[in-house]
């Protein structure tokens, strides 16, 4: 393997993880913050603009800020088509910390579902992320 | 009201990924990660129109999905918004020209049936 490609691995597993990481806790740190906020199926901005405000959305919003630009970062040298599926282990660490910290119940679907996931995800990490790259 | 907000977020999602990606590529693998450079890039992002789309997109499905945290479980909301997968990838081959072979067709598939299952 030359510098290059090893270069662009590693690069490529640090965003990855980046990308995972902000979405997991930030879509967590969303979920408990709308928890406290209560219902929400309203069409009035005032109503968005209140649940913003809670710190818990707030820190939601900022990780999803960090998710964009590394996401950004990540589709500048790797193919939608790697991206897309590679980050979706993060729904099978969303579930997880549902159960864990938010107690939400993980039914055998939802286990067969982690389990399909975490196949497609491995199937497509053994391609070359990049688009001019033949699948290793 | 579920799966109304449900197809709202993915069709927003699709255009927004789509969006971005194609901007992406147009620009080109970042190299440069120096406070200086990055701010650079911030700024010539933050002018590009398919950027641009992308984020106002993006913000359509953001609020669509707080809207449904407020009425669904995280572990409903989170897979049931990944009802785009394939698309994306049909969308990826043919609109974005990228090479989609049989691991990434098998992998998307097998990512979007696991999301299905999530969701039940």
């Amino acid at each position: 393997m030359n510098v290059h490609a090893a270069r662009l691995r590693l690069k490529t597993r640090f965003f990855t993880f980046l990308v995972v990481l902000s979405s997991v806790c930030g879509n967590f740190s969303l979920s408990w913050g709308m928890r406290q906020f209560g219902r929400l199926a309203s069409f009035s901005p005032l109503v968005y603009i209140r649940a913003v405000m809670n710190p818990f959305v707030a820190l939601g919003i900022t990780l999803l800020v960090v998710w964009l630009l590394s996401h950004m970062t990540l589709l500048s040298w790797a193919d939608l088509s790697y991206v897309l599926p590679v980050t979706s282990i993060g729904y099978v660490l969303s579930a997880l910390a549902g159960r864990l910290f938010l107690h939400e119940d993980i039914s055998a679907y939802r286990w067969a579902g982690i389990l399909l996931i975490t196949a497609g995800v491995a199937l497509v990490a053994r391609t070359a992320p990049h688009r001019s790259g033949a699948p290793s | 009201m579920r799966w109304l907000l449900v197809a709202v977020i993915a069709a927003a999602t699709t255009v927004s990924d789509v969006l971005q990606a194609a901007a992406m590529k147009q620009h080109g693998e970042i190299c440069d990660f120096r406070p200086g450079a990055i701010g650079r890039l911030l700024g010539m992002l933050a002018r590009n129109r398919m950027i641009i789309a992308s984020v106002l997109a993006m913000a359509v499905s953001f609020f669509a999905f707080l809207a449904l945290l407020s009425v669904a479980d995280l572990s409903f909301a989170v897979p049931a918004t990944a009802g785009s997968y394939v698309l994306e990838t049909v969308l990826a081959k043919y609109l974005l020209k990228e090479p989609v072979n049989w691991l990434r067709w098998a992998g998307a598939l097998l990512v979007a049936c696991g999301v299905a299952l999530l969701a039940l």
